[in-house]
């Protein structure tokens, strides 16, 4: 598939889909972040994570609708708040969940599979009665657009080198919650030893909720990044779900920076094969080489060896 | 669980004859050749309930891609009579005649080295069978070597959905594409788009359901049958009783595979085309909930509700059809909320002691439900 | 192949770490033909995963096991178990789904893959080998109750009795009385002295009064070494293990 390509080209090449993967590399850190505090502390694979993600991403396409109409003068910084918004938004509808319908399923991970499935069939549908079943883009601000030119043949975009600097942000700021804080203790107690972390008097149910609604609040913010790769439709988070998952687990799924990695890895590959390969045939190539190294090594790429 | 199937394998007889009465006399009675022809295909997603029965509701492996065994199946199926159709008389008009019509579209001017088998009915039937029972193996005997399960069994059987689904549709000269394998027409001559044919079909259909349920409740009544709850319950036990677990996880896994790609085959059969849409993430997903509402634990169960859930899908769709993914959506969470072991729960725990109420025994109602009776060993 | 030697076990400067930490660290350890050896040890000093390791669970980094003259190091569990080599958790475990005579009926020895449990017929022989060693585990009368509703400690029972029937030639058991009524234990203890005939058995204990009235030999772990190994009125005396046990 090299053929015909010179060494300096393919050089270009590689550096070019590499940094046209950074805003779907963002998007994999992001919904896998989130994926990954909840799978590490409860258990629990969220199959609704990409509709959290898309509902994000309508909080976005609502907020620039908003702001053109009403704050036009304000528009260059609505980003922001579309990503305050969407935050809030998938969060608190997260908290609601958890509180309705995953904590009656602890110690039940494939009914959780298959209940949060249902829940994103009901999502998807929510968005169509009220978004309509039509794909809406979102109008980008002036800043955000056109690219830096690196040298003669590479060029990036603004709004993929911004959403990384985001997502490292947030990243960092998760990590900081997760080592710094209280909550942070409490988590990886409770992932260390629940019921111990129960006999210490961590209250787990709110450590749960709590982790629970900041997964589907960091999935809103993805939904923000993701309005840059992609049109929003009632289905698109769909898609998205097995990817993530795949992320997660090759990350290895107690590992902040495992995660990273692989998100990197998954990403960047899949954006260079495609340059090769028509897009649906580098999507196969990716899953199918992840799908074969998690046989290699199922417990993930980048996890410690833990005393049973 | 296992104790109250044990003593209610008389029961789940005599649920096996009434629906036998219902199929096979009933429904065809009853309904004309296009309602009967649906419930036909509707029976071929009960193949893959049942053997879900035997992978996720005995032994607790959750397959979220048996769309995959069941879409290879029926396409090894449609490959056959693809080339029936596209003998040489049939299509003169192409550039290359005698090769199936989307290849020839596709500029393909032979016919690919893995389609060639598919002119012989006898290899085709053994391939229906053997190429997605190979596929579980391979993938079986890689994950549950590596002791791999749970969640990450089912998304990545999820994962092999959504690529075997994009390769079919980017493959289009090889698979048809998107619109898959259509416009057969006939089976050694015979014609089987006519209505005599879809009846033959049908009950040539309810025949291999039966078989496969026989089969699998051998299968779950056999001392195999225990091991497998045994080790969903406890898997390190059950290595610890001397038993290699892979290879029971590998042979329920290939079986429920086999018995997918048998319903797969019907469908093409009665349906008259296969394509990616009853290969991916979402039929194989649904299929698993066709089998969760019947109950997880009951064969019958599982034919039931697979019947169940397509009629009011089929109600839903043709009345409401923005209402049916809130439906579908609910149906999700409130069999595994409110009835985790489905229809066949409510039937075993509730109906039959109620009817042992009405009257009077109270003996029969020890033995429906799963209190523990005193009885003798076999 | 090893040397020859009578033990039916040798443990022979095993290692295991996890994330660096050393929770078995250079030991050995050899089991005689009929020999009951009894394991103590404070919390941590690594008696269980001495089982893991021997029983495949856990796999060493260093040294060798082998069970009569082979190596079993690199073996499966279960393949571990057909050898001979049979182990009873510290928590009960047993398969809570099935009934008393299932969870025999599926430990006894034969019928073990595929083929062999499908076609699985329940022969006079076995029937009768089950229903003997459900009276031996006081389980005669509950033989078709699903073990989910049996007492704790009858769920011990029943989990020894699959050992039982198993017929290991060497037997571990993890803390057999932990959580026993005082009559339930005396109880085990007679049925512990009924099946520890004609096999090398491992016992872990804290109970130093069941130790006592059971043990051949004490072997003394502390953060996965031997500290001490002898009788018990000479492991008692041992100033070392009287500080392990006291001094902290």
């Amino acid at each position: 598939m090299f053929m015909g390509y010179s060494l300096g080209e393919i050089g270009s090449i590689f550096a070019m889909q590499a940094f046209a993967g950074l805003i779907l590399f963002s998007v994999f850190v992001l919904m896998a972040l989130g994926l990954a505090i909840i799978f590490g502390q409860m258990g629990v694979i969220n199959m609704a994570h990409g509709e959290f993600m898309i509902l994000g991403a309508y909080m976005t396409f609502l907020t620039s609708h908003l702001f053109q109409t009403y704050a036009p003068q304000a528009f260059a910084g609505y980003f922001f708040v579309a990503m305050l918004v969407a935050f809030v938004a998938s969060g608190a509808i997260g908290l609601a969940v958890e509180w309705l319908l995953i904590k009656r399923l602890y110690k039940r991970p494939l009914d959780t599979l298959l209940a949060t499935w249902g829940l994103s069939l009901i999502m998807q549908q929510a968005f169509r009665s009220i978004f309509g079943a039509r794909e809406v883009g979102v109008q980008l601000p002036d800043w955000m657009m056109g690219s830096l030119q690196v040298t003669d043949t590479i060029e990036v975009q603004i709004n993929g080198l911004f959403v990384m600097t985001l997502t490292l942000m947030i990243t960092a700021v998760v990590a900081l919650l997760l080592f710094r804080s209280r909550w942070g203790l409490q988590v990886r107690a409770v992932v260390a030893n629940r019921v111990m972390a129960d006999a210490a008097g961590i209250d787990t149910r709110r450590i749960d909720r709590l982790t629970f609604g900041l997964g589907c609040g960091i999935a809103g913010i993805a939904g923000s990044a993701f309005t840059m790769i992609g049109s929003t439709s009632p289905t698109a988070g769909q898609a998205y779900i097995v990817d993530t998952f795949l992320v997660v687990v090759f990350g290895g799924a107690q590992s902040l920076l495992g995660t990273i990695a692989s998100a990197f890895t998954i990403s960047q590959s899949q954006s260079t094969l495609e340059f090769f390969l028509t897009g649906s045939m580098a999507k196969v190539t990716t899953l199918l080489i992840v799908i074969g190294l998690l046989m290699l090594r199922p417990q993930g790429l980048f996890v410690l060896k833990v005393r049973k | 669980m296992s104790q109250s199937l044990t003593k209610n394998r008389n029961i789940e007889l005599i649920g096996f004859a009434i629906l036998a009465v219902l199929l096979v006399v009933v429904l065809p009675l009853s309904l004309d050749i296009f309602r009967l022809n649906l419930i036909g295909k509707y029976l071929t997603y009960a193949f893959v309930a049942v053997g879900l029965v035997a992978c996720w509701g005995y032994t607790g492996i959750l397959s979220l891609g048996q769309g995959v065994f069941f879409g290879l199946g029926g396409y090894c199926m449609a490959m056959f009579l693809k080339l029936e159709a596209s003998s040489v008389a049939n299509t003169k008009i192409q550039s290359t005649p005698g090769i199936p019509d989307f290849m020839d579209w596709n500029q393909l001017t032979e016919l690919p080295f893995f389609w060639v088998p598919f002119k012989s009915l006898p290899l085709a039937l053994i391939a229906v069978i053997l190429v997605p029972s190979l596929a579980a193996f391979i993938l079986g005997v890689a994950m549950f070597k590596r002791r791999v399960g749970g969640v990450y069994f089912a998304i990545i059987t999820q994962a092999l959905a959504a690529v075997l689904t994009i390769l079919i549709i980017g493959r289009q000269g090889y698979t048809g594409g998107i619109n898959g394998i259509t416009d057969l027409r006939t089976l050694l001559g015979w014609d089987i788009r006519t209505d005599h044919a879809k009846y033959i079909l049908y009950f040539v259909c309810c025949a291999a359901l039966f078989g496969s349920m026989f089969l699998v409740r051998f299968v779950l009544a056999s001392k195999l049958g225990r091991i497998l709850v045994a080790v969903r319950d406890t898997e390190e036990r059950v290595r610890f009783s001397g038993y290699d677990v892979a290879n029971f996880k590998v042979f329920v896994f290939c079986l429920a595979s086999a018995i997918a790609a048998i319903g797969g085959a019907m469908f093409t059969l009665q349906v008259g085309f296969m394509s990616p849409s009853f290969v991916g993430i979402v039929p194989s997903i649904e299929m698993v909930i066709f089998c969760a509402v019947g109950g997880r634990q009951s064969i019958i169960g599982a034919v039931v509700g697979t019947l169940l859930v397509n009629w009011g899908k089929t109600l839903f769709s043709e009345s409401f059809p923005e209402l049916w993914l809130f439906f579908m959506g609910g149906l999700f969470i409130a069999v595994v909320l409110l009835f985790p072991r489905g229809l066949a729960g409510l039937v075993t725990d509730q109906l039959l002691p109620w009817i042992g109420r009405l009257s009077g025994g109270r003996r029969q109602v020890a033995a429906a439900g799963s209190a523990p009776a005193p009885a003798p060993a076999e | 192949m090893p040397n020859n030697t009578d033990f039916v076990l040798a443990v022979e400067g095993v290692s295991v770490s996890f994330d660096g930490f050393k929770a078995v660290n250079d030991l050995s350890l050899y089991i005689d033909k009929g020999e009951l050896r009894v394991i103590i040890g404070p919390n941590g000093a690594g008696k269980t995963t001495v089982l893991d390791l021997i029983c495949g669970r856990t796999r060493a980094t260093e040294g060798a096991i082998s069970f009569k003259n082979q190596y079993i190091g690199g073996l499966k569990e279960h393949e571990i178990v057909k050898l001979g080599i049979g182990r009873k958790f510290q928590t009960p475990s047993i398969y809570e789904d099935l009934t008393v005579f299932e969870n025999l009926e599926i430990s006894f020895p034969r019928g073990r893959n595929v083929t062999g449990a499908l076609f699985w017929k329940r022969s006079e022989e076995i029937i009768a080998r089950v229903q003997e060693v459900a009276r031996m585990i006081f389980l005669g009368d509950h033989i078709d109750r699903l073990a989910e509703t049996l007492s704790h400690g009858q769920k011990q029972w029943l989990e020894i009795g699959m050992l039982l029937i198993q017929d290991p030639e060497l037997l571990m058991l993890d803390e057999p009385v932990a959580g026993m009524s005082v009559s339930e234990r005396r109880k085990t203890a007679e049925l512990l002295k009924e099946i520890i005939k004609n096999r090398s058995v491992i016992v872990i204990e804290h109970d130093m009064k069941f130790v006592e009235s059971i043990a051949h030999r004490v072997t003394v772990l502390h953060q996965g070494k031997v500290l001490a190994e002898g009788s018990m009125e000479a492991i008692q005396a041992n100033p070392k293990v009287q500080e392990v046990y006291l001094g902290h």
